[in-house]
Protein backbone atom coordinates (compact mmCIF):
# COMPACT_ATOMS: atom_id res chain seq x y z
CA UNK A 1 0.00 0.00 0.00
CA UNK A 2 1.46 2.95 -0.94
CA UNK A 3 0.16 6.43 0.29
CA UNK A 4 1.34 9.54 -1.23
CA UNK A 5 0.28 12.84 1.03
CA UNK A 6 0.78 16.11 -1.49
CA UNK A 7 -0.78 19.42 -1.60
CA UNK A 8 -1.08 22.27 -3.95
CA UNK A 9 1.09 24.86 -2.09
CA UNK A 10 3.98 24.67 0.76
CA UNK A 11 2.85 25.46 4.16
CA UNK A 12 -0.31 23.81 4.81
CA UNK A 13 1.02 20.80 6.89
CA UNK A 14 1.25 18.36 4.40
CA UNK A 15 4.80 16.94 6.54
CA UNK A 16 3.17 17.35 9.70
CA UNK A 17 0.19 14.87 8.18
CA UNK A 18 2.73 12.01 7.19
CA UNK A 19 4.50 12.10 9.78
CA UNK A 20 1.71 12.26 12.34
CA UNK A 21 0.18 9.10 10.12
CA UNK A 22 3.64 7.25 10.42
CA UNK A 23 3.68 8.00 14.27
CA UNK A 24 0.00 6.49 14.73
CA UNK A 25 0.73 3.36 12.44
CA UNK A 26 3.71 2.73 13.97
CA UNK A 27 2.17 1.12 16.76
CA UNK A 28 0.81 -1.55 15.00
CA UNK A 29 3.35 -2.21 12.16
CA UNK A 30 6.59 -1.51 10.47
CA UNK A 31 5.71 1.75 8.37
CA UNK A 32 8.22 3.21 5.54
CA UNK A 33 8.57 7.03 5.33
CA UNK A 34 9.75 8.22 2.10
CA UNK A 35 10.61 11.98 1.79
CA UNK A 36 10.23 12.92 -1.89
CA UNK A 37 10.09 17.04 -1.42
CA UNK A 38 13.93 16.36 -2.24
CA UNK A 39 14.61 20.36 -2.87
CA UNK A 40 13.76 20.49 0.66
CA UNK A 41 12.86 17.70 2.55
CA UNK A 42 12.10 18.12 6.08
CA UNK A 43 10.54 14.90 7.59
CA UNK A 44 13.59 14.16 9.20
CA UNK A 45 13.35 17.17 11.80
CA UNK A 46 10.29 15.03 13.30
CA UNK A 47 12.01 12.32 12.92
CA UNK A 48 15.81 13.43 14.02
CA UNK A 49 17.90 10.57 12.33
CA UNK A 50 21.61 8.89 12.58
CA UNK A 51 21.89 7.13 9.40
CA UNK A 52 23.69 6.37 5.97
CA UNK A 53 23.57 7.70 3.11
CA UNK A 54 24.00 6.57 -0.61
CA UNK A 55 24.97 8.63 -3.53
CA UNK A 56 22.46 9.42 -6.94
CA UNK A 57 24.24 9.90 -9.83
CA UNK A 58 22.87 10.87 -12.92
CA UNK A 59 24.93 10.68 -16.93
CA UNK A 60 26.28 13.45 -18.18
CA UNK A 61 28.66 14.30 -20.97
CA UNK A 62 32.33 14.44 -21.11
CA UNK A 63 34.23 15.51 -24.22
CA UNK A 64 37.52 14.47 -25.77
CA UNK A 65 38.75 17.92 -27.04
CA UNK A 66 41.25 15.62 -29.70
CA UNK A 67 38.26 14.08 -31.10
CA UNK A 68 35.90 17.15 -31.35
CA UNK A 69 36.06 19.28 -34.38
CA UNK A 70 34.01 21.88 -33.11
CA UNK A 71 30.89 21.00 -35.80
CA UNK A 72 28.05 22.07 -33.76
CA UNK A 73 25.77 19.19 -33.94
CA UNK A 74 25.73 18.49 -30.33
CA UNK A 75 24.69 21.87 -29.18
CA UNK A 76 21.74 21.99 -32.08
CA UNK A 77 20.70 18.51 -30.57
CA UNK A 78 20.47 19.50 -27.07
CA UNK A 79 17.15 20.99 -25.95
CA UNK A 80 18.45 21.98 -22.74
CA UNK A 81 21.12 24.63 -23.82
CA UNK A 82 23.71 22.99 -21.41
CA UNK A 83 26.44 22.81 -24.63
CA UNK A 84 27.97 25.57 -25.94
CA UNK A 85 30.73 25.35 -29.24
CA UNK A 86 33.22 27.71 -29.43
CA UNK A 87 36.02 27.78 -32.04
CA UNK A 88 38.25 26.03 -30.01
CA UNK A 89 37.40 22.46 -29.16
CA UNK A 90 36.08 20.99 -26.29
CA UNK A 91 32.74 22.75 -26.07
CA UNK A 92 31.43 24.32 -22.33
CA UNK A 93 29.11 22.50 -20.99
CA UNK A 94 27.08 23.44 -18.41
CA UNK A 95 26.70 20.41 -16.05
CA UNK A 96 23.56 21.94 -14.03
CA UNK A 97 21.75 22.31 -17.09
CA UNK A 98 21.64 18.90 -18.49
CA UNK A 99 18.97 16.54 -18.25
CA UNK A 100 20.95 13.29 -18.92
CA UNK A 101 18.98 12.31 -22.12
CA UNK A 102 21.96 10.63 -24.02
CA UNK A 103 21.00 13.06 -27.47
CA UNK A 104 24.65 14.65 -27.54
CA UNK A 105 26.40 11.57 -27.29
CA UNK A 106 24.32 9.74 -30.36
CA UNK A 107 24.73 12.58 -32.19
CA UNK A 108 27.98 13.28 -32.45
CA UNK A 109 29.56 11.94 -35.16
CA UNK A 110 33.30 12.06 -34.14
CA UNK A 111 32.09 9.69 -31.61
CA UNK A 112 34.09 12.60 -29.08
CA UNK A 113 31.57 12.04 -26.59
CA UNK A 114 31.18 9.72 -23.78
CA UNK A 115 29.38 9.70 -20.79
CA UNK A 116 30.31 9.51 -17.03
CA UNK A 117 28.22 9.64 -13.69
CA UNK A 118 27.93 13.24 -11.67
CA UNK A 119 26.35 13.09 -8.47
CA UNK A 120 23.55 15.21 -8.16
CA UNK A 121 21.78 14.35 -4.71
CA UNK A 122 21.31 11.72 -1.86
CA UNK A 123 19.56 9.23 -0.04
CA UNK A 124 19.55 8.88 3.35
CA UNK A 125 18.66 5.61 5.17
CA UNK A 126 17.57 5.85 9.11
CA UNK A 127 15.40 4.02 11.66
CA UNK A 128 14.55 6.85 13.90
CA UNK A 129 12.16 5.11 16.40
CA UNK A 130 10.63 1.36 16.43
CA UNK A 131 8.94 0.16 13.28
CA UNK A 132 9.51 3.75 11.01
CA UNK A 133 11.97 3.62 8.92
CA UNK A 134 12.84 6.67 6.65
CA UNK A 135 14.17 7.28 3.59
CA UNK A 136 14.95 10.99 2.61
CA UNK A 137 15.89 11.81 -0.88
CA UNK A 138 17.80 14.88 -1.02
CA UNK A 139 18.29 17.20 -4.55
CA UNK A 140 22.04 18.83 -4.12
CA UNK A 141 21.90 22.45 -4.10
CA UNK A 142 21.23 24.57 -7.69
CA UNK A 143 20.45 20.74 -9.44
CA UNK A 144 17.48 20.74 -11.81
CA UNK A 145 17.02 16.84 -11.98
CA UNK A 146 14.45 16.33 -8.89
CA UNK A 147 12.42 13.73 -10.36
CA UNK A 148 16.13 11.63 -10.21
CA UNK A 149 16.49 11.85 -7.20
CA UNK A 150 12.41 10.79 -6.22
CA UNK A 151 12.83 8.00 -8.22
CA UNK A 152 15.66 6.60 -6.88
CA UNK A 153 14.13 7.31 -3.33
CA UNK A 154 10.99 5.20 -4.10
CA UNK A 155 13.16 2.42 -5.79
CA UNK A 156 14.68 1.81 -2.52
CA UNK A 157 11.72 1.84 -1.04
CA UNK A 158 10.55 -1.17 -3.01
CA UNK A 159 7.49 -2.90 -2.27
CA UNK A 160 6.96 -2.40 1.62
CA UNK A 161 3.56 -2.76 2.60
CA UNK A 162 3.02 0.44 4.08
CA UNK A 163 4.84 3.53 2.48
CA UNK A 164 3.93 6.19 3.13
CA UNK A 165 5.51 8.96 0.77
CA UNK A 166 5.85 12.76 1.81
CA UNK A 167 5.50 14.61 -1.91
CA UNK A 168 7.00 18.03 -2.77
CA UNK A 169 4.58 20.87 -2.66
CA UNK A 170 3.06 22.18 -6.01
CA UNK A 171 1.92 20.46 -8.90
CA UNK A 172 5.54 20.00 -11.20
CA UNK A 173 6.88 17.17 -12.62
CA UNK A 174 8.58 16.15 -9.14
CA UNK A 175 5.36 15.99 -8.03
CA UNK A 176 3.93 13.70 -10.70
CA UNK A 177 7.01 11.58 -10.35
CA UNK A 178 6.38 11.00 -6.54
CA UNK A 179 2.83 10.46 -7.20
CA UNK A 180 3.08 7.55 -9.81
CA UNK A 181 2.07 4.02 -8.55
CA UNK A 182 0.55 5.38 -5.64
CA UNK A 183 -3.08 3.35 -4.73
CA UNK A 184 -4.04 6.78 -2.26
CA UNK A 185 -3.83 10.55 -1.88
CA UNK A 186 -4.13 12.58 0.44
CA UNK A 187 -4.51 15.87 -0.24
CA UNK A 188 -3.40 18.47 2.66
CA UNK A 189 -5.17 22.00 2.26
CA UNK A 190 -6.42 24.56 4.72
CA UNK A 191 -9.52 26.49 4.44
CA UNK A 192 -8.75 29.68 2.67
CA UNK A 193 -9.26 30.96 -0.70
CA UNK A 194 -5.89 30.49 -1.50
CA UNK A 195 -5.88 26.70 -0.27
CA UNK A 196 -8.59 26.32 -2.28
CA UNK A 197 -7.18 27.33 -5.56
CA UNK A 198 -3.99 25.03 -4.55
CA UNK A 199 -6.53 22.11 -4.09
CA UNK A 200 -8.54 22.18 -6.82
CA UNK A 201 -5.55 21.65 -9.00
CA UNK A 202 -3.72 19.37 -7.17
CA UNK A 203 -6.85 17.06 -7.36
CA UNK A 204 -6.82 17.52 -11.05
CA UNK A 205 -3.34 15.82 -10.94
CA UNK A 206 -4.91 13.14 -9.29
CA UNK A 207 -7.71 12.67 -11.00
CA UNK A 208 -5.08 13.02 -14.38
CA UNK A 209 -2.79 10.17 -12.94
CA UNK A 210 -6.11 8.18 -11.99
CA UNK A 211 -5.71 8.19 -8.22
CA UNK A 212 -8.35 7.42 -5.90
CA UNK A 213 -8.00 10.97 -3.12
CA UNK A 214 -9.58 12.90 -0.25
CA UNK A 215 -8.58 15.99 2.13
CA UNK A 216 -7.74 16.63 5.21
CA UNK A 217 -8.31 20.12 6.13
CA UNK A 218 -5.92 21.62 8.65
CA UNK A 219 -6.15 25.07 10.46
CA UNK A 220 -9.87 24.46 9.75
CA UNK A 221 -12.31 27.16 10.39
CA UNK A 222 -16.02 27.08 10.11
CA UNK A 223 -16.46 30.81 9.74
CA UNK A 224 -14.33 30.21 6.26
CA UNK A 225 -14.97 27.39 4.99
CA UNK A 226 -15.13 26.67 1.34
CA UNK A 227 -13.67 24.06 0.76
CA UNK A 228 -15.90 21.56 1.93
CA UNK A 229 -18.49 22.80 -0.61
CA UNK A 230 -15.03 22.15 -3.05
CA UNK A 231 -15.20 18.70 -1.92
CA UNK A 232 -18.95 18.10 -2.00
CA UNK A 233 -18.81 19.33 -5.51
CA UNK A 234 -15.74 16.90 -6.72
CA UNK A 235 -17.28 13.89 -4.88
CA UNK A 236 -14.19 14.25 -2.64
CA UNK A 237 -14.36 12.47 0.93
CA UNK A 238 -12.61 15.14 3.43
CA UNK A 239 -11.12 12.54 5.16
CA UNK A 240 -10.21 15.07 8.57
CA UNK A 241 -10.36 17.97 9.92
CA UNK A 242 -7.78 19.72 12.28
CA UNK A 243 -8.78 22.78 13.64
CA UNK A 244 -7.27 25.89 14.48
CA UNK A 245 -6.18 25.33 17.98
CA UNK A 246 -3.67 26.67 20.09
CA UNK A 247 -2.41 23.37 22.10
CA UNK A 248 -2.04 22.03 18.41
CA UNK A 249 0.08 24.93 17.16
CA UNK A 250 2.09 24.86 20.64
CA UNK A 251 2.88 21.01 19.87
CA UNK A 252 3.95 21.48 16.50
CA UNK A 253 6.08 24.36 16.69
CA UNK A 254 7.95 23.07 18.79
CA UNK A 255 8.40 20.01 16.72
CA UNK A 256 6.18 17.75 18.31
CA UNK A 257 3.77 14.80 16.85
CA UNK A 258 -0.07 15.41 17.47
CA UNK A 259 -0.68 11.61 17.46
CA UNK A 260 2.53 11.73 19.56
CA UNK A 261 0.94 13.72 22.68
CA UNK A 262 -2.83 13.48 21.57
CA UNK A 263 -3.91 10.13 21.95
CA UNK A 264 -7.46 10.69 20.09
CA UNK A 265 -5.66 11.93 16.91
CA UNK A 266 -3.60 8.84 17.36
CA UNK A 267 -6.55 7.03 16.78
CA UNK A 268 -7.85 9.26 14.12
CA UNK A 269 -4.52 8.92 11.62
CA UNK A 270 -4.85 5.12 12.44
CA UNK A 271 -8.41 4.98 11.50
CA UNK A 272 -8.07 7.17 8.64
CA UNK A 273 -5.49 4.85 7.00
CA UNK A 274 -7.74 1.72 7.98
CA UNK A 275 -10.65 3.40 5.95
CA UNK A 276 -8.66 4.85 3.06
CA UNK A 277 -7.03 1.12 2.71
CA UNK A 278 -10.30 -0.95 3.24
CA UNK A 279 -11.69 -2.79 0.22
CA UNK A 280 -13.60 -0.29 -1.87
CA UNK A 281 -11.72 2.61 -0.36
CA UNK A 282 -13.43 5.25 1.51
CA UNK A 283 -16.91 5.84 1.39
CA UNK A 284 -17.99 9.10 -0.48
CA UNK B 1 34.75 43.83 -35.72
CA UNK B 2 31.28 42.22 -35.56
CA UNK B 3 28.85 43.48 -32.58
CA UNK B 4 25.59 41.94 -31.37
CA UNK B 5 22.63 44.12 -30.15
CA UNK B 6 19.59 42.66 -28.20
CA UNK B 7 16.56 43.65 -29.70
CA UNK B 8 12.57 43.45 -29.51
CA UNK B 9 11.94 43.70 -33.33
CA UNK B 10 13.75 43.20 -36.41
CA UNK B 11 14.69 46.32 -37.77
CA UNK B 12 17.66 49.10 -36.11
CA UNK B 13 14.32 51.51 -35.44
CA UNK B 14 13.47 48.65 -33.06
CA UNK B 15 13.78 49.17 -28.89
CA UNK B 16 16.78 47.23 -27.95
CA UNK B 17 16.01 44.23 -25.12
CA UNK B 18 17.41 44.10 -22.10
CA UNK B 19 16.88 40.65 -21.76
CA UNK B 20 20.12 38.70 -23.31
CA UNK B 21 18.56 35.02 -23.27
CA UNK B 22 14.96 35.76 -24.32
CA UNK B 23 15.83 38.89 -26.79
CA UNK B 24 13.50 38.15 -29.48
CA UNK B 25 16.02 39.46 -31.92
CA UNK B 26 19.85 39.66 -32.00
CA UNK B 27 20.94 42.08 -34.73
CA UNK B 28 24.27 42.07 -36.16
CA UNK B 29 26.31 45.27 -37.08
CA UNK B 30 29.60 45.66 -38.70
CA UNK B 31 31.58 48.65 -37.07
CA UNK B 32 33.57 49.31 -40.19
CA UNK B 33 30.41 48.78 -42.50
CA UNK B 34 26.75 50.27 -43.07
CA UNK B 35 25.45 46.75 -43.43
CA UNK B 36 23.49 44.70 -40.33
CA UNK B 37 21.80 41.74 -39.92
CA UNK B 38 18.84 40.39 -37.72
CA UNK B 39 18.67 37.16 -36.81
CA UNK B 40 15.59 35.76 -34.54
CA UNK B 41 16.02 34.33 -31.50
CA UNK B 42 14.62 30.79 -31.88
CA UNK B 43 15.51 30.38 -28.08
CA UNK B 44 13.71 33.37 -27.10
CA UNK B 45 10.63 31.78 -25.42
CA UNK B 46 11.99 28.48 -24.16
CA UNK B 47 12.13 26.94 -21.16
CA UNK B 48 15.43 26.67 -19.98
CA UNK B 49 18.76 27.28 -20.62
CA UNK B 50 17.86 30.13 -22.76
CA UNK B 51 20.99 31.57 -22.21
CA UNK B 52 24.02 29.70 -23.52
CA UNK B 53 21.92 28.65 -27.25
CA UNK B 54 21.56 32.55 -27.09
CA UNK B 55 25.31 33.11 -26.74
CA UNK B 56 25.73 29.74 -29.31
CA UNK B 57 23.99 32.27 -32.26
CA UNK B 58 26.27 35.11 -31.42
CA UNK B 59 29.25 32.56 -31.60
CA UNK B 60 27.89 31.27 -35.06
CA UNK B 61 27.31 34.91 -36.26
CA UNK B 62 31.21 35.92 -35.29
CA UNK B 63 30.03 38.55 -32.86
CA UNK B 64 32.93 39.90 -30.95
CA UNK B 65 30.86 41.89 -28.62
CA UNK B 66 27.11 42.44 -27.06
CA UNK B 67 25.53 45.65 -26.14
CA UNK B 68 22.62 44.13 -23.84
CA UNK B 69 20.82 45.05 -20.53
CA UNK B 70 20.92 41.91 -18.38
CA UNK B 71 22.99 38.25 -19.00
CA UNK B 72 22.75 35.32 -16.70
CA UNK B 73 25.12 32.97 -15.34
CA UNK B 74 25.27 30.48 -17.52
CA UNK B 75 25.01 33.02 -20.92
CA UNK B 76 28.18 34.77 -18.94
CA UNK B 77 30.13 31.82 -18.86
CA UNK B 78 29.90 31.03 -22.33
CA UNK B 79 30.22 35.03 -23.69
CA UNK B 80 33.44 34.73 -21.50
CA UNK B 81 34.51 31.31 -22.85
CA UNK B 82 34.02 32.60 -26.57
CA UNK B 83 35.95 35.81 -26.12
CA UNK B 84 33.04 38.21 -26.61
CA UNK B 85 32.81 41.47 -24.73
CA UNK B 86 29.57 42.44 -22.85
CA UNK B 87 28.23 45.97 -22.59
CA UNK B 88 25.75 47.28 -20.64
CA UNK B 89 23.04 49.79 -21.59
CA UNK B 90 20.10 49.80 -18.90
CA UNK B 91 18.41 53.09 -20.83
CA UNK B 92 15.76 52.19 -23.11
CA UNK B 93 16.79 53.49 -26.72
CA UNK B 94 16.62 52.22 -30.36
CA UNK B 95 18.87 49.53 -31.15
CA UNK B 96 20.62 52.33 -33.97
CA UNK B 97 21.09 54.12 -30.76
CA UNK B 98 22.70 51.73 -28.37
CA UNK B 99 24.63 50.66 -31.45
CA UNK B 100 26.02 54.65 -31.92
CA UNK B 101 26.82 54.52 -28.67
CA UNK B 102 28.79 51.64 -29.17
CA UNK B 103 30.79 52.91 -32.01
CA UNK B 104 31.86 56.28 -30.36
CA UNK B 105 32.76 54.57 -27.42
CA UNK B 106 30.01 55.53 -24.75
CA UNK B 107 29.90 52.18 -23.34
CA UNK B 108 32.19 50.89 -20.66
CA UNK B 109 32.94 46.77 -20.38
CA UNK B 110 31.63 44.33 -17.98
CA UNK B 111 34.52 42.96 -16.42
S1 LIG C 1 29.10 16.90 -31.97
FE1 LIG C 1 31.07 15.98 -31.39
S2 LIG C 1 32.52 16.81 -32.85
FE2 LIG C 1 30.70 18.07 -33.01
S3 LIG C 1 31.10 19.79 -31.60
FE3 LIG C 1 30.00 18.25 -30.43
S4 LIG C 1 31.60 17.03 -29.49
FE4 LIG C 1 32.59 18.20 -31.10
S1 LIG D 1 22.78 14.56 -22.33
FE1 LIG D 1 21.07 15.62 -23.31
S2 LIG D 1 20.68 17.33 -21.90
FE2 LIG D 1 22.71 16.56 -21.39
S3 LIG D 1 24.08 17.81 -22.60
FE3 LIG D 1 23.67 15.97 -23.81
S4 LIG D 1 21.95 16.58 -25.13
FE4 LIG D 1 22.06 18.09 -23.48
Amino acid sequence: MNIIVASGKGGTGKTLVAANLAYALSDQKEVLLVDCDVEEPNLHLFFPQGGYELPVTTPVPVFDADRCTGCGRCAEVCRYGAITVLKEPPPLFFEKLCHSCGGCEMSCPEGAIHEEERAIGKIRFSNPRDNIILISGILDEGEVMAPRVIAAAKSYAGGHPTTILDASPGIACPVVEAMQGADYCILVTESTPFGLHDLALAESVTRCLGIPSGVIINRFSEEDDQVTDFCRSKDLPVLMTIPFDREIARIQNTGGLISESMPAYREKFADLFSRVTSAGGFSR
Amino acid sequence: MKVCITSKGPGPDDMMEERFGRAPFFIFFDTEGEEHNAVENPFASGAGGVGPRAAQVLIDNGAKAVVTGNVGGNALGALRAAGISIYFLREPGTVKAAFQQFKDGKLTEAV
